[in-house]
């Protein structure tokens, strides 16, 4: 009897030391994430001002800025993004609503998920071989933006899938039984009610693809742009024009790592201000992704 | 009023309304084809761009093999392919990938996988549904902050502990990355766990097992063809993790298996080249490729063993 007591007492401290252990390391996990917001601020935030957001970079620690990383990340995102989504929601409707089963798109579907798992700076190398010296495109935003849709058309691509497949078959077969065509249920049903799934799931695929660096470096994005592109918009007919593609460009993350490779504490100081940046750029992105789908969520009842 | 309505005008007009809508028929049915057709050429891009990757690694390293046997990229231990006296052995980039790619599955596997027990079999739900997606934004971080992070504050502070310590090691690279694949091993574990059915949990409990045999005897076991996806992805993260190891490890080729040394790997090799202005053709240009063709099979080779389990995962229940 008291042994069993024992026991069970013994069975149950054992059980609370894993439950810490447990605590213990999800703590570790917050803590140092945590920490890196930390030291950011304390290096960072004093250096953050009107001064820093619109001036070019320069050999002086303080008057360098990050004006043409912010507007080439910006920029860099338009191209990534107008490439990648109809790229992307294309070939996910074709695998969900098209595709019967055959061996292209098993094929298909097993190079979707190995691509997902290429690391990025081999996207980088690719770009490099095949668009800036075999198609001679440049160093451009073009090509940047090219690169990252490629990096991230994985990513769309299921995101889609997955927003479809959540659509009850019921509103699929009702339009067919209007006398819809395939094309008329995607276009009328389909697409719009997963509309929020895929917004999400191409904007926690842009939150990264903004913090990309490698692939960009590879390509020969530059550090030192002390100049910003045309501009998309003008004032004469026909109001937009496409010469920015072509410029050369300069990020946020190459930017701070061209700061922090610097052996001077003033421009680690500049590297943790870009970095602050460029978090606050990703974080209010995973933000508006999870404002979305919590929408969504509300709204949405089959 | 009845003449016009022997005529076989009304006839004709009802017979051209019908072959319209016929004829709508036929052209809607055949732009459904055209757009299916349309659709099918978008997801095969996707094969476009593992064909655009293999080919390029292929087509530009192939003049590097012709000019350095392949016996001496995997056997010489010296790589400084753009020195003067060159040496194009590949180990001492691959040992640095080893090296930092086990510092960071030292801390993310076995951190990774409490986190995830903790969740799945401990954590009262409200919480689980907030430490989950904080843990995620660990790896949303920007991998550039990361390097920041690693070089500026983990290094110091292991300096406390070990004033022997270079500026640039291994070790420290190795910590950060692993802190930034926690998120991929212990939420994919966690979701393997949370689908292994409630009947095995309670058979244990019925036994008189707690919470942490039934955890490690029963539900890890059950879930481990997912655990191992997870830790397969947290894997091949680490091999091609690039920004951490080039500003934190050091870009000097070094053939060691001690953490506690600088050293380069084959991602931060190729940043430090491209940095550079080397011209198109060159040797130098070569290497990179060479190289990424090196990171490109061991990835591949990790991804394909994750595929496999996951199917085995997928089946099992």
């Amino acid at each position: 009897m008291t042994d069993t007591s024992r026991l069970i007492a013994r069975r149950r401290r054992q059980d609370l030391v894993f439950n810490v252990a447990g605590v213990v390391c999800t703590l570790l996990g917050i803590i140092t994430l945590g920490a890196l917001l930390v030291d950011l601020l304390w290096a960072g935030l004093t250096r953050i001002n009107w001064q820093f957001l619109t001036s070019f970079p320069s050999r002086n620690a303080a008057n360098a800025g990050v004006l043409s990383a912010w507007v080439g990340s910006l920029l860099l995102m338009l191209v990534t993004v107008s490439l990648a989504v109809p790229l992307g929601v294309a070939a996910g409707v074709y695998l969900e609503e098209y595709a019967r089963k055959h061996w292209i798109t098993t094929i298909i579907e097993i190079n979707i998920a190995n691509l997902a798992g290429v690391p990025s700076i081999i996207y980088g190398l690719m770009a490099l071989g095949l668009l800036v010296y075999q198609f001679h495109l440049g160093q451009t935003l073009l090509v940047g933006g090219i690169t990252l849709a490629l990096l991230i058309l994985p990513v769309v691509i299921v995101a889609t899938r997955e927003a479809l497949r959540a659509i009850p078959i019921g509103i699929r077969e009702a339009a067919y039984a209007l006398g819809a065509t395939r094309w008329q249920v995607i276009k009328d049903h389909l697409l719009p009610y997963s509309a929020g799934g895929i917004a999400t799931g191409t904007i926690i695929a842009m939150s990264r693809a903004i913090g990309e660096t490698a692939p960009l470096v590879t390509i020969g994005a530059l550090t030192f742009i002390a100049f910003l592109p045309p501009s998309p918009v003008q004032a004469e007919f026909p109001f937009v024009n496409l010469r920015w593609l072509n410029s050369p460009f300069s990020v946020l993350p190459i930017q701070m790592f061209n700061w922090v490779s610097r052996p001077t504490p003033d421009f680690h100081r500049n590297a943790a201000a870009a970095g602050l940046v460029l978090i606050l750029m990703t974080l209010s992105l995973n933000a508006a992704a999870i404002a979305i789908r919590y929408r969504l969520r509300r709204r949405i009842k089959w | 009023m009845a003449s016009r309505v022997t005529e076989p005008a009304p006839r004709e007009e009802i017979r051209p309304a019908a072959s319209t809508l016929m004829l709508g028929r036929g052209k809607r049915y055949l732009k459904d084809r055209l757009i299916g057709s349309l659709l099918f050429l978008a997801a095969l891009s996707s094969v476009g761009v593992t064909t655009g990757i293999v080919a390029i690694l292929v087509f530009e390293s192939a003049p590097f093999f012709g000019h350095v046997s392949l016996w001496e990229f995997l056997t010489d231990t010296i790589w400084t392919p753009l020195f003067a006296d060159p040496h194009y052995g590949i180990l001492p980039l691959v040992s640095g990938t080893l090296v930092t790619t086990g510092v960071a599955l030292a801390v993310a596997l076995p951190v990774g996988t409490m986190i995830a027990i903790y969740l799945s079999e401990y954590a009262p739900f409200a919480l689980r549904e907030i430490i989950k997606p904080v843990l995620e934004l660990l790896s949303a971080v920007p991998t550039v902050v990361y390097g920041y992070f690693a070089l500026l504050f983990v290094t110091p502070l292991l300096q406390r502990l070990f004033p022997e310590l270079p500026t640039f090691s291994m070790l420290s690279a190795g910590i950060v990355m692993g802190v930034m694949i926690i998120p991929y091993v212990s939420s994919l574990s966690e979701d393997a766990m949370r689908a292994v059915p409630m009947l095995l949990r309670e058979g244990a409990y019925a036994l008189g097992a707690n919470k942490m045999i039934t955890s490690i005897r029963v539900v890890y076991p059950a879930a481990l063809s997912g655990i191992g996806a997870a830790y397969i992805l947290g894997i091949s993260r680490a091999i091609g993790e690039t920004m951490i190891v080039a500003i934190a490890a050091g870009m000097q080729p070094n053939f060691t298996l001690n953490p506690a040394q600088p050293a380069a790997t084959i991602t931060a090799y190729i940043v430090q080249v491209s940095m550079g202005d080397l011209p198109h053709g060159s040797i130098g240009y070569q290497s990179i490729f060479a190289a990424g063709l090196t990171l490109f099979l061991m990835t591949l080779g990790f991804n394909i063993l994750g595929h496999m389990l996951r199917k085995r995962f997928r089946e099992a229940y």
